[in-house]
């Protein structure tokens, strides 16, 4: 097996001590910081993200292989070549005013934040203002709203709405998510995908941000 | 004595919204009848999820529902224009859900509550977010009791929930809620304790089991009431045995007859 395939199975398997004797092993023997990155573990979280999706991976394995993620990144960030232009895209995401539910939206976070994406949290509560303030500061390729209340899910559309009167939809994609969002819901407030859980998410950031 | 609040009338769930989009009285009155003679205490009514029709569906459901049953209600909404709607069509004492510390949501409710016959479900929450410690749990049981007393409620009326978060999350989530009921049922006796469990088991395989055996650990801490299935047959009869295991069943004589009625095999 090659050193980056045993980095991605590692990687799947959260183990933080060896993944990161792997990364330096791999360093040594002159694998390229990028590749290593790019191939070994984020190709590892992309398998990660599918498995929690199908419901073959828990919450508590997809936290330790972020965290394992985590350490091994920080000790290719000083070798890595190319900033803006190799991360994956940028993203902004927050849940809607008046709910203060964060659980799900943390659990993406840290799945974009894993498969490449840089990523903008703006928190819990969050008016509409200040996601299109955020969107004009940051130019995100992708938005992210989130909320878990059925009386929280109407603020959704009006977040929607005020992005589109600032006229900044056109130039992003908007994904929402949260326990009693779905699909037909999605699509009623204009929001151009819907993602069940942290692990979609992160495979239908990819999808909707290629460049 | 444990008091079981019937979940089933919800509209998030598919089936129950279904059948209130078609007006289907039987599904609903059939549904209450089973829960009624499961052991419920209290029908949980949240008619929520169709949203535009909260007030129509809410309407509907009071009078098909109370066609049902003899027992009381949980008014559960989060609006209070439809909280004092409910309240004029019960006709017993009913309880409502909920009330929280968080500000949009505390005045109104306050409001609502002053001079009303009712049981309350106050919710451990406040504007700066779930919580984070069994402290921060407790201080907020504290500040809703006070409250609530302050407006005349006694606390045999007050059921506080702790917000159970998962243990897929962190692991100190099962402890945090488990001592904040402990420290709550000693420091504000007299009060109750509800909520649903089952978050405690989101993000992890076999949810079942989990959520059952923190039953029993959530009892064993003093927890008295809970936001659950009563058609749920296992999780009835682990309820029922892990209350009189709690010292809160004389004689053991609950336990005892629902073994002799047939809810209780093992």
């Amino acid at each position: 097996m090659s050193d980056l395939q045993t980095i991605t199975e590692t990687l799947i398997t959260g183990d933080a001590v060896k993944l990161e004797e792997l990364v330096k092993k791999a360093i040594d023997a002159g694998i390229s910081a990028n590749d290593i990155l790019q191939i070994g573990l984020i190709g590892g979280m992309d398998i990660v993200g599918s498995r929690m999706e199908s419901g073959e991976m828990f919450i508590p394995e997809v936290l330790m292989s972020g965290r394992a993620m985590g350490i091994s990144v920080e000790i290719l960030k000083p070798l890595l070549t190319g900033g803006q232009a190799s991360s994956a895209g940028k993203v902004i995401i927050g849940t809607v005013k008046g709910d203060l539910h964060d659980i799900g939206k943390n659990l993406v976070v840290m799945m974009i934040e894993s498969v490449g994406f840089d990523v903008v949290d703006l928190g819990v509560d969050v008016e509409p203002e200040i996601f299109v303030d955020a969107i004009k500061e940051h130019q995100p390729n992708l938005v992210g709203i989130s909320a878990l209340l059925t009386t929280t899910m109407p603020m959704m559309q009006k977040t929607i709405e005020a992005i589109k009167e600032s006229g900044l939809k056109d130039s992003l994609k908007i994904i929402v998510g949260g326990a009693p969002v779905n699909q037909a819901f999605a699509d009623e407030i204009g929001a151009d995908a819907y993602a069940a859980d942290a692990g979609s998410a992160s495979k239908m950031a990819k999808e909707l941000c290629v460049r | 004595m444990f008091t079981v609040i019937g979940e089933r009338i919800n509209t998030t769930l598919k089936k129950v919204k279904a059948a209130v989009a078609d007006r289907d009285v039987d599904y609903i009155q059939n549904d209450v009848k089973q829960q009624t003679a499961a052991g419920a205490t209290f029908i949980d009514v949240n008619a929520g999820a169709r949203i535009g029709h909260e007030e129509a569906d809410m309407r509907w459901l009071l009078e098909v529902v109370q066609g049902a049953t003899d027992l009381p209600l949980c008014l559960d909404s989060p609006d209070p224009a439809i909280l004092e709607m409910a309240y004029g069509l019960v006709e017993r004492k009913p309880m409502v859900n909920s009330i929280s510390l968080e500000k949009d949501r505390f005045e109104s409710m306050i409001k609502y509550l002053e001079g009303k016959e009712c049981s309350i479900i106050a919710l451990c929450m406040d504007d700066s977010g779930m919580p984070k410690s069994a402290g921060d749990i407790i201080a907020r049981a504290h500040s809703l009791v006070g409250e609530l007393e302050k407006i005349g409620f006694k606390r045999d009326d007050i059921y506080l929930d702790p917000l159970v978060q998962p243990m897929g999350v962190d692991i100190i989530n099962g402890n945090m809620a488990m001592d904040a009921v402990r420290t709550i049922m000693t420091e504000l006796e007299g009060v109750h304790t509800t909520g649903g469990l089952s978050n405690i088991s989101f993000g992890l395989p076999q949810r079942r089991i989990v959520n059952r055996v923190f039953m029993a650990m959530m009892i064993a801490s003093g927890f008295d009431s809970a936001i659950m299935d009563p058609l749920d047959k296992d999780l009835m009869a682990l309820t029922l045995t892990a209350d009189m295991l709690a010292g809160n069943d004389d004689y053991c004589m609950n336990f005892i007859r629902a073994t002799r009625s047939g809810a209780i095999v093992s």
